[in-house]
């Protein structure tokens, strides 16, 4: 007997196929909007049609009239059982169902419950509510100007809109690096508004069982455990009868895991009918009301030497929260990890300072397919970078090359006080570059250019911290951002791995059996992947950040090790020898002094059951909790070629190369699917994807004819590069995390591309996304285009 | 989708529809495609009373060219129909203009006739057929009467169909020279509407224009004519000079609005562009060859 060959029972670095896509592709899948209960009653929204107003009066008597209808429910209802507001996750609060004003267009002002959703909606049309409106305020320049209305007057001393000031690095350092520059760099970008927009929107059903005193909620939710935790403080309910179970999930990205006023009102519906109470949003009411992303502005300054060295970056931001700060991010944090921007490049300065405003718009700030706030972080990094080269007259790839930090300088403590943990920046750009084919297509622009074309090439580097994160600085509702893991093993050697992560697509039910596998020698086949109800799973802090595999995968990793080094004492006990003569292979322990006998992990199993040495426990389960020691640094190049015709502001894509490396791969194809999820999302953020507002903060981008995501159509064909591969040192197999590298990296990429082609008109800047108008625009007008709103209505 | 409360009714025969219609006057709908007037009811924009489904009224799927050459195109033929036609050969700036209109789902159910009917100043074909001097033949209480397309739009989502009144067919005559011409249109993505679009339709005598039909998507409340543009045509040869005269009267009879999709000033410039690229297209074709 030798041992197990990974590569046939699906272990590590397998091309598996996922396991979930035979019930989603045969329509077996189960989503919230599946699960039907006896007795089940629909609840429906009303949303406000103005983005601030003062509410004068509310109405339902018409509502309450409709045959089959058993609750209307306003604020000043959910008030007497103090739901009117809940807290947010950034220790904010936000209205769950409006009493004096409404702060943006859609926010839930009442809702009704009756025995199916036409009825409801039919109801909620005959709420009367009597607005006086009030200007609304739609950029953070608007908001903190003088004699801006106080948005949030809720809040006591609360007499503008700031909602924080946040900072970060070395003033004074970084000023000395701008005495000392030869040349500063300057630049102001807005990374627009967009929502994540997943394919489902959010719902819920709730069922609270009176006999029982049982809560159960069936949601949309990335995490669970989080959520449970707040429905206990919320609606003070106890802990442990509280059961939140997230089915699967019609995509996520960051969109499900803050908690949305639409389950609470279900949850207090089910509570005051004593019935479940079924709440599925329509698509209108995800991209109006659900957690946005970006929608910020920056302002920025690069201290540079003659010959192309970063000598400080000054980077003052502007983060847009809407009505209510209500992002999903760790506390200590404000806006996110931003301070991450630039951790890539060797600079020995760098200062940051943020500041928070409220504005008339739909609140959130979520992590859409983004560590915390990375993407703007990077993007803002990536342009800076472009313009600075230009600014300098060098080669872009010269000034990359000048400024990535060095193999031999990790683990690199970033001026902002991050740790890099490894990488090989300079291996990845050199690919990059070389697939790209650098250095002939400089030569094809210029003699395009002669010819009156437009071609351009833009260049994104980028790292980023995943895996959120170290107890010592990351917790969310003061609950640090471990994740867990429990695995059991069945005496015929079949297993059940229970995550405290919950997938949203990304295919945990397959790599995490992988782990498993690639620890034990049990074929992954033989292992099933369970998550999402909080009454079965560890407690874990759920999808997002990309912190699935570098932490709850760690603790997949951890379980398994256990569970090996309790097999390893049975084996000793079945090879009648002491567990120092024991060697382990993949999938089985050997005698090291005659290695043909040996037991298998199967054996191990059912001895565990049956046959366990005098004194041992008798099973073989384990859980394990990890708590990651630092974030994992992937490192990615993206490079993208376009041409610009310059008589309509159309571009179109030649070429896209990506190189990722993100550590070991546990299955390259879900890797590769990651990668190109990403790409297709950065595309959509550079050339049409944004959430805009009009003057009076009406929300333009309400559905798919106006919120524009690309399809098979438009996107283009991207060039993927695994070759490098640098893996962690800190996680127990090496991965980094993959799930958004190419969303955070990408947009830049293409942007500069754009740029590049334009370069000759001394633009500057064009905001994303870059619709064909604003390219014509500055390729007419010569001048930078801006995207900030209020958007051009129609005149 | 929770649109508000309808009747439905799918009559087998043109009759029982006109007798439902004949009914229910302003208060019903024709549903043909579908692919309108569903998001307007799932947006509650529309209700009507009464939704007639004519799918399944026999014999009206057909797109076929009459033996006086024009191409009839009945009320169930679908865009992908147009799209995959073989027909179209007399008629380029209809097959250039298939593919553009919607994306390949929406393709699939919508039907020319209710696009046309359903007089959206951003449609595809209400342009294309303007160009090409269409008209609609409609059937309702007061009997058949054709509609010619100039006059079948009384203003946005208004066509001059009368209560109770139902579009067959389109019919296009056939060109007398050779016909030439194409559509553009520029989109954000594959399914957008036009940001602004161009149908330039031709019939030349050798390097001579002999027909001149030019009409713009999304530059105006109604199916926008550029007639100046067609006239700076007619009768000419096609020359850099004249396409350039075209263009520019084209982009001037354009009357757009600026919003988010661009300024005015952006719309009109890719109408210009447009027409000449279509012109163009036209000019650099090898003789005899449709462009
Ligand atoms: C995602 C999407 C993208 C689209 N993009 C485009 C685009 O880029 N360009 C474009 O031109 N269109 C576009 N459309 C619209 C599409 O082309 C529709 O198919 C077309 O506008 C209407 O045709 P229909 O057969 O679907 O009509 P329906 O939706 O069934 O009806 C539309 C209207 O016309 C009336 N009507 C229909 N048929 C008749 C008839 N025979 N007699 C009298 N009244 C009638 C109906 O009562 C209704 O008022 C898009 C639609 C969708 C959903």
């Amino acid at each position: 007997m030798t041992a197990v060959d990974e590569r046939k029972i699906g272990g590590l670095g397998t091309s598996r196929k996922r396991v979930e896509d035979d019930r989603f592709i045969r329509g077996k899948g189960n989503y919230v909007d599946d699960i039907v209960l006896p007795g089940m009653l629909h609840m429906e929204i009303l949303r406000s049609p103005v983005a601030h107003a003062r509410i004068k009066s509310i109405d339902t008597s018409r509502a309450w009239e409709v045959p089959g209808v058993h609750l209307v429910l306003t604020g000043e209802m959910a008030a007497t059982r103090n739901l009117a507001w809940m807290p947010t996750l950034s220790y904010d609060t936000q209205a769950v169902l409006a009493t004096d004003k409404v702060r943006f267009q859609g926010q839930e002002v009442a809702v009704v419950v009756a025995d199916d959703p036409y009825i409801a909606k039919d109801a909620c049309e005959l709420i009367d509510v009597e607005y006086e409106p009030l200007p609304a305020l739609v950029t953070p320049e608007q908001a903190i100007a003088e004699g801006a209305p106080v948005i949030r007057d809720d809040k006591a001393g609360q007499d503008d809109n700031l909602i924080y000031t946040w900072e970060v690095g070395d003033k004074d350092g970084t000023d000395r690096a701008f005495e000392q520059a030869d040349v500063i760099s300057k630049l102001r970008l807005h990374y627009p508004r967009s929502h994540p927009s997943p394919i489902e929107p959010c719902g819920s059903v709730a069922d609270f069982n009176r006999a029982t005193g049982k809560l159960t909620v069936y949601m949309t939710t990335q995490a669970p455990h989080i959520v449970r935790a707040a429905v206990a403080m919320i609606a003070e309910l106890p802990e442990h009868m509280i059961r939140i179970v997230a089915p699967d999930i019609g995509g996520g990205f960051g969109n499900k895991v803050p908690v949305y006023p639409g389950y609470v009102c279900s949850i207090l519906c089910s509570i005051l009918l004593e019935r479940p109470v079924k709440w599925i949003e329509d698509k209108t009411g995800n991209l109006i009301s659900t957690g946005f992303a970006r929608d910020m502005y920056l302002d920025s300054e690069m201290a540079l030497s003659k010959d192309g060295k970063i000598l400080g970056v000054r980077i003052r931001a502007d983060a847009d929260h809407g009505a209510f700060y209500a992002d999903a991010q760790p506390s200590k944090f404000k806006i996110g990890l931003l301070h991450s921007t630039f951790a890539c490049y060797d600079i020995p300065n760098a200062h940051l300072m943020a500041r928070g405003v409220y504005t008339n718009k739909a609140p959130g700030g979520v992590a859409y397919r983004c560590s915390f706030r990375v993407t703007e972080a990077m993007f803002f990094q990536e342009r800076m970078m472009h313009a600075a080269a230009n600014d300098l007259g060098m080669d872009q790839a010269e000034f990359r090359r000048r400024n990535l930090v060095r193999d031999d300088q990790f683990p690199y403590r970033t001026p902002f006080g991050f740790l890099l943990d490894s990488g090989q920046y300079h291996k990845c750009l050199e690919v990059g570059l070389k697939a790209i084919d650098y250095d002939n297509f400089r030569e094809q622009q210029k003699q395009a250019r002669a010819r009156g074309r437009l071609l351009g090439l833009g260049i994104s580097t980028m790292t980023e911290p995943l895996g959120a994160g170290n107890s010592r600085e990351f917790d969310i509702l003061g609950i640090k951002m471990f994740d867990s893991a429990e695995l059991r093993v069945h005496p015929t050697g079949k297993a059940l791995l229970r995550i405290g992560s919950k997938t949203q697509g990304q295919g945990h039910e397959t790599t995490f059996a992988q782990i498993v596998s690639h620890e034990l020698g049990i074929p992954a086949d033989d292992i099933v992947v369970e998550h999402g109800d909080t009454d079965t799973a560890p407690f874990g802090m759920g999808t997002y950040a990309s912190r699935s595999t570098p932490v709850a995968g760690a603790a997949t990793a951890m379980v398994a090790r256990k569970i090996r080094a309790k097999a390893r004492a049975i084996a000793a006990h079945l090879l009648e020898a002491s567990e120092e003569d024991v060697e382990w292979e993949l999938g089985r322990f050997y005698l090291r002094s005659s290695p043909e006998r040996g037991v298998t992990i199967q054996e191990c199993a059912m001895a565990a059951y049956g046959n366990m040495p005098d004194g041992m426990e008798p099973g073989l389960e384990h859980h394990a909790y990890y708590d990651p020691p630092n974030m994992t640094w992937p490192f990615a190049v993206y490079i993208a070629t376009v041409e610009v015709d310059p008589e309509t502001g159309v571009w179109d894509v030649l070429k896209v190369v990506a190189v990722d490396d993100c550590g070991v791969r546990i299955n390259p194809m879900i890797v590769e699917g990651q990668i190109m999820g990403g790409l297709t999302e950065a595309y959509a953020m550079s050339s049409m994807q944004f959430q805009t507002y009009d003057a009076e903060g009406n929300c333009i981008g309400s559905n798919y004819m106006d919120y524009l995501l690309p399809s098979a159509w438009e996107t283009p064909g991207f060039e993927l590069h695994s070759e490098v591969v640098t893996p962690s040192p800190h996680h127990p197999i090496g991965a980094k995390g993959i799930g958004e590298c190419a969303a955070v990296g990408g947009p830049a990429a293409f942007v500069n591309a754009v740029m590049d082609a334009i370069s000759h008109t001394g633009v500057r800047n064009i905001d994303m996304p870059l619709l064909p108008d604003r390219v014509w625009e500055a390729l007419n007008q010569r001048r930078d285009v801006s995207g900030a709103p209020p958007v051009r209505a129609e005149d | 989708m929770y649109p508000p409360r309808f009747a439905y009714e799918a009559p087998r025969s043109l009759d029982q529809a006109q007798a439902l219609l004949a009914e229910y006057g302003d208060e019903a709908k024709v549903l043909a495609g579908g692919q309108s007037l569903v998001p307007l009811l799932k947006l509650r924009f529309a209700a009507p009373a009464m939704l007639v489904d004519i799918n399944n009224v026999p014999d009206l799927e057909y797109h076929r060219t009459a033996s006086d050459g024009s191409l009839r195109v009945g009320a169930l033929c679908r865009h992908a129909d147009l799209e995959r036609s073989t027909l179209l050969a007399q008629f380029p700036v209809m097959a250039s203009a298939a593919p553009l209109v919607a994306d390949p789902v929406v393709r699939h159910r919508g039907t020319l006739v209710g696009s046309v009917c359903h007089a959206d100043p951003q449609g595809d074909w209400s342009a294309v057929l303007l160009a090409l001097d269409a008209s609609i033949v409609a059937v309702g209480p007061e009997g058949r009467r054709t509609i010619p397309m100039a006059e079948f739009v009384l203003g946005p989502f208004t066509p001059a169909l009368r209560p109770g009144e139902i579009a067959i067919e389109a019919v296009i005559p056939p060109p007398q020279h050779q016909p030439a011409g194409s559509y553009f249109k520029l989109e954000r993505r594959v399914g957008d509407f036009a940001t602004a679009g161009a149908a330039v339709a031709v019939e030349m005598d050798g390097s001579r224009v002999t027909r001149a039909g030019i009409a713009l998507t999304g530059v105006g409340t109604l199916g926008t004519r550029a007639t100046a543009a067609e006239e700076a045509l007619t009768g000419h040869e096609l020359t850099d000079g004249s396409i350039a005269e075209a263009a520019d009267a084209a982009a001037e009879s354009a009357n757009p609005q600026s919003d988010h999709r661009g300024s005015a000033q952006f719309k009109r410039h890719v109408v210009r562009t447009f027409v000449s690229r279509a012109l163009h297209r036209v000019l650099d074709a090898p003789a005899g060859k449709a462009a």
